[in-house]
């Protein structure tokens, strides 16, 4: 088993050295060169002229690259255009939130897309499952900021009764340790501050979730339609087995080793599309900034979020690979 | 095999255990015409006898035994007869009562071990979920309990098995994982369907020879399905021979094989390729296929493929008349000789 | 690898439908395909939308009552106002004053051709690039599908924004970057078809005869493969439109908003959500019913070539 997963970790290394290799050439791709670019629109030719000295932009590549690398290593990546901190200071302040957002519609998109994929599936051909496939190539199609929209609109802007932006209410002042706000104000017995930002996470949540919801209701659906006429199930019937063990330890069981591997994929469609609930909800993770760094033109910003994110992308795709190695005994052997 | 007397059918001294009357299967999907998968079949097995149910594949022999056990689909399948264990209709019990003698008085044994086994639960899981469920055993109890079972069927290290996986064993000691889980509860009624046909011809003998042990002086009756004669010569009291979904031809064991009647039987046993034939001699095919079957309103469904049709047997159906004591027939025009079947003469 | 499995996986399963034609030429499935495909409700819906989307985009001069890019009733604008549905506007202005059906449906062209084309160039540079590793082998493959992973392991719309943000704020820039994000699911798809037929039975024959591997690559695994690849490019395509409204959402792409874009108007919207939600809505709808017309299109289409009947 351990063998396993350090054969996974070694895996990932060319992977994170391409990413690099991939980021600095973009940078040095861009319009008017990565000098202009890391100073923004505005700088002076002399500036411009300064900073290709100082940043040894007229080395050779793979000096440059050495550098590059170097400093990842250290964990610089450089400062943002816009507000004067290093890249990194604004991903780790931003990070929690876009998390907090992640999970939440993961969460919702997991306890209520399992249930329903399964109960459609072992109701086949009746009402249930009709709408369950029609609903779910539906939630595939319909783009994330539509959805954020007509949230934010229909149950905040309308009704009233979220919150339609951002992560807290302006006029709780609470404390943020962790910077997960809604596990800062358990911590510190800040409970109405905990509440709060958990009310803010609902309607982003919600939206961000659907589309993952909808796969998985499809592909929970799927499953437990292939694995109900799996040999084995038979087998457990002719057992004797009582239904709840059937449907526990035979059926899902293995109809949640697709789904697990499905969630691996989600997480990069979670990523993008938190780029656009974020900015729909004013909602202050990685994502809304990401927004403003394209629109301010922040280069190192985007460089360095973009390498980050796929970085946790990878990462959370190693570990569910690793977990599906738990959850199906054939995988572990290879 | 000279074993000690075994009740023939018809003259049998203790109470059939299962009784299967007039059982019919029809298959109607959406769209499509309805099969009669099953058509009228039955037969009886007393304690401690051995059924065999022959035919290729197709015939509804797997569909029949499903039927007895209640684990067809509910949609699209309408079942009809009775099955009677021990006076009690299988057929109209609840799914509750169904469970609880699923497993602990009728169990079944199927045919691909791989695919009969939960891949990703440990095998001594498999065993004990029996029988916590039907014996109430937990903990320890039930481990060691499983472990006696993979012991007896014959697995080597029945303790390390316990926490292995059904990848990680052979086909052979799969198959005796599945025995073990059927006999977990002592069952008086095993089915076993297509037990060996999964598995290497060596394999084979020897699953045959653990049933046999298992069964043999025992009060387990035990249907055995099985498109082999050999499997059914080696083991079975009772023959009843299955094409189309119909009984042709049921008699006892030695009956069968040396005053076989039915053009499809005598077919059968014809076709066997002996070792000790002459070289180049041609084999002896059952001609056409199975599915060149006529559809039920008419006659009888072997017609298209038997060498003694006359005009009679495609305008109806032949019913099932007796022979000999305890012999029957579903044929108007039987063979006059039975066919050679002199190589038998070592196993039967 | 560690990497996507499950997409990797996914596209694997379609590429596998491949295999199971061995033999078969091309021609002959879609046929059947077709047949059923015809009885399939879902799949006529989709047919549908896809036509009307078609249509809408061809014969735009026609059916929109207004130029999209004159600032008719500019004049009428405010910070807090803009006129809605009247005589001449059946669906009122935008923030500029331009007639909002005619941007609509003028906004149909953009997004087709942004479709069309990016999963054009997606599905044919995708397809060289399996071609490529799953013809080579060893160790050719390898790297080349190393490059892939590396591709696939920076999300989706992050990717299109990397590539559109050098390529420039232009048509072109969104178009590629589309492409990019579609360039690794056609590589993969072919390499793993071509993967997965290599030891069929009718290559190995055709390889004893002596038949050439380029005659081999060409006349038969090919032309098996495509029925996999059709069915994502329908798929793909509906990717496309979504993800094309989403660059212009971010405000990138053409810096020109006088061709209108129903992402582009999705963004000008925003400012205005109180005083006129409908202009975010009216173009969110069409993107849905674009997105959707190919989507159950690609989807019916996969469940036509799928061997298991099973819904």
């Amino acid at each position: 088993m351990l063998r396993f997963i350090v054969r996974r970790l070694l895996q990932l290394i060319p992977i994170l050295f391409g990413l690099s290799v991939l980021l600095f050439v973009w940078l040095r791709a861009l319009p008017g060169g990565p000098a202009r670019a890391l100073l923004g629109e505005r700088a002076t030719p002399e500036a411009i002229a300064a900073v290709t000295e100082s940043l040894g932009l007229n080395d050779s590549l793979f000096v440059q690259y050495g550098r590059f690398l170097q400093r990842l290593v250290q964990f610089n990546l450089g400062v943002s255009t816009q507000t004067g901190r290093p890249v990194t200071t604004e991903f780790f302040e931003r990070f929690p939130g876009t998390i907090e957002l992640t999970v939440a519609a993961l969460a919702f998109a997991v306890v209520v897309g399992i249930p329903l994929g399964y109960l459609a599936a072992r109701r086949h051909g009746g009402i249930l499952d009709s709408a369950s496939v029609m609903a779910s190539l539906l939630g595939v199609t319909v783009p994330v900021f539509f959805l954020a929209y007509l949230f934010r609109f229909v149950f905040a802007v309308e009704l009233g009764w979220l919150p339609g932006s951002g992560r807290q209410d302006v006029r709780i002042d609470g404390t943020h340790p962790t910077g997960f706000y809604v596990l800062d104000g358990l911590l510190t017995r800040e409970f109405d501050a905990s509440w709060d930002a958990l009310q803010h996470l609902i309607l982003p949540g919600l939206a961000l979730g659907t589309i993952p919801l909808a796969i998985i209701v499809r592909i929970t659906r799927a499953s437990v339609l292939d694995v109900v006429n799996e040999d084995f199930v038979r087998t457990a019937e002719s057992k004797g087995l009582a239904t709840s063990t059937i449907r526990r330890r035979h059926i899902l069981r293995n109809a949640m080793l697709p789904v697990s591997t499905t969630i691996g994929l989600q997480t990069g469609l979670l990523l993008s599309g938190a780029v656009l609930t974020e900015t729909v909800f004013a909602f202050q993770g990685v994502g809304s900034f990401i927004k403003d760094a394209i629109q301010q033109r922040d280069y190192a910003v985007l460089q360095g979020f973009i390498l980050l994110l796929a970085i946790v992308f990878v990462l959370v795709n190693l570990l569910v690979d690793v977990s599906y190695g738990l959850l199906d005994p054939r995988v572990r052997v290879r | 095999m000279t074993a000690p007397a075994r009740v023939a059918t018809g003259a049998s001294t203790s109470q059939p255990l299962l009784r299967v009357e007039d059982l019919s299967v029809v298959f109607q999907r959406k769209r499509e015409t309805a099969t009669r998968a099953v058509d009228g079949v039955s037969f009886s097995v007393a304690p401690g006898q051995t059924l065999g149910l022959v035919g290729e594949s197709g015939c509804g022999k797997s569909v029949t035994s499903l039927a007895i056990m209640g684990l067809l689909p509910k949609r699209g399948v309408q079942v009809s007869g009775r099955v009677l264990y021990e006076d009690r209709n299988l057929l109209e019990l609840s799914d509750g009562e169904l469970r609880n003698l699923r497993g602990a008085e009728i169990a079944m044994i199927f045919q691909d071990p791989l695919s009969a086994l939960n891949p990703v639960i440990p095998i001594g899981i498999q065993v004990t979920e029996v029988l916590s469920r039907h014996r109430g055993m937990k903990g320890d109890a039930a481990s060691a309990e499983a472990v006696n079972l993979l012991d007896r069927v014959g697995i080597p290290d029945p303790k390390r098995r316990l926490t292995e996986y059904p990848h990680q064993l052979s086909g052979g000691m799969r198959q005796r994982a599945l025995i073990a889980m059927a006999l977990a509860c002592q069952p008086r009624l095993l089915i076993a369907d297509e037990p060996t046909t999964a598995l290497d011809v060596t394999i084979q003998a020897q699953i045959l020879e653990l049933l046999r042990e298992l069964v043999v002086g025992s009060d387990t009756a035990l249907v055995l399905i099985t498109h082999d004669l050999g499997v059914v010569a080696g083991l079975c009291d009772t023959v009843h021979v299955m094409y189309a979904g119909r009984i042709i031809e049921n008699a006892e064991r030695r009956e069968v094989f040396y005053q076989g009647r039915h053009p499809y039987t005598g077919g059968l046993l014809g076709s066997i390729p002996r070792l000790d034939a002459v070289r180049g001699e041609t084999l002896h095919p059952i001609r056409g296929s199975a599915r060149d079957a006529i559809p039920w309103s008419e006659g009888c469904a072997f017609a298209p493929r038997c060498d003694n049709v006359a005009d009679d047997c495609v305008g109806q159906a032949p019913g099932l008349s007796t022979i000999a004591g305890g012999h029957q027939l579903r044929c108007l025009h039987p063979l006059d000789h039975p066919p050679e079947v002199a190589i038998l003469e070592t196993i039967v | 690898m560690a990497l996507s499995t499950a997409k990797r996986e996914r596209i694997d399963s379609l590429a596998a439908l491949a295999s199971g034609r061995t033999g078969e030429i091309g021609v002959s499935l879609t046929k059947s395909a077709f047949r059923r495909l015809r009885r399939n409700p879902i799949a006529i819906i989709g047919a549908v939308l896809v036509a009307i989307f078609i249509l809408v985009a061809i014969f735009a001069p026609l059916l929109a009552p207004k130029d999209p890019r004159i600032f008719y009733l500019l004049g009428e604008v405010r910070p807090n106002f803009i006129p809605g549905s009247r005589e001449g506007y059946p669906l009122g202005v935008d923030r500029l004053g331009r007639d909002e059906l005619s941007r609509l449906i003028y906004g149909s062209r953009q997004s087709l051709l942004i479709g069309v084309v990016s999963t054009i160039i997606g599905v044919v540079a995708g397809m060289a690039v399996g071609l490529i590793a799953g013809g080579f082998g060893g160790k050719v493959d390898t790297v080349v599908m190393r490059f892939v992973d590396i591709l696939l392991s920076i999300p989706g719309l992050l990717m299109a924004i990397t590539v559109s943000l050098i390529l420039g704020f232009n048509l072109y820039s969104i178009m590629i970057a589309i492409a990019v994000t579609q360039i690794p699911i056609f590589a993969r798809l072919l390499r793993g078809s071509m993967l997965s037929q290599r030891d069929a039975d009718f290559v190995l024959a055709a390889r004893s005869l002596g038949v050439q591997r380029r005659k081999i690559v060409f006349s038969h695994v090919l032309p098996n493969s495509l029925s996999p690849v059709i069915v994502q490019a329908t798929l793909s395509l509906a990717t496309a439109i979504i993800e094309a409204a989403a660059l212009s959402f971010l405000g990138l792409g053409p810096a020109d908003r006088g061709n209108p874009e129903w992402g582009a108007m999705l963004a000008d919207a925003q400012d205005f959500l109180t005083v006129r939600p409908e202009l975010a809505f009216y173009p969110c709808i069409c993107i849905v019913i674009a997105a959707l017309g190919f989507t159950l299109l690609g989807e019916s289409l996969r469940e036509a070539l799928d061997p298991k009947f099973r819904r």
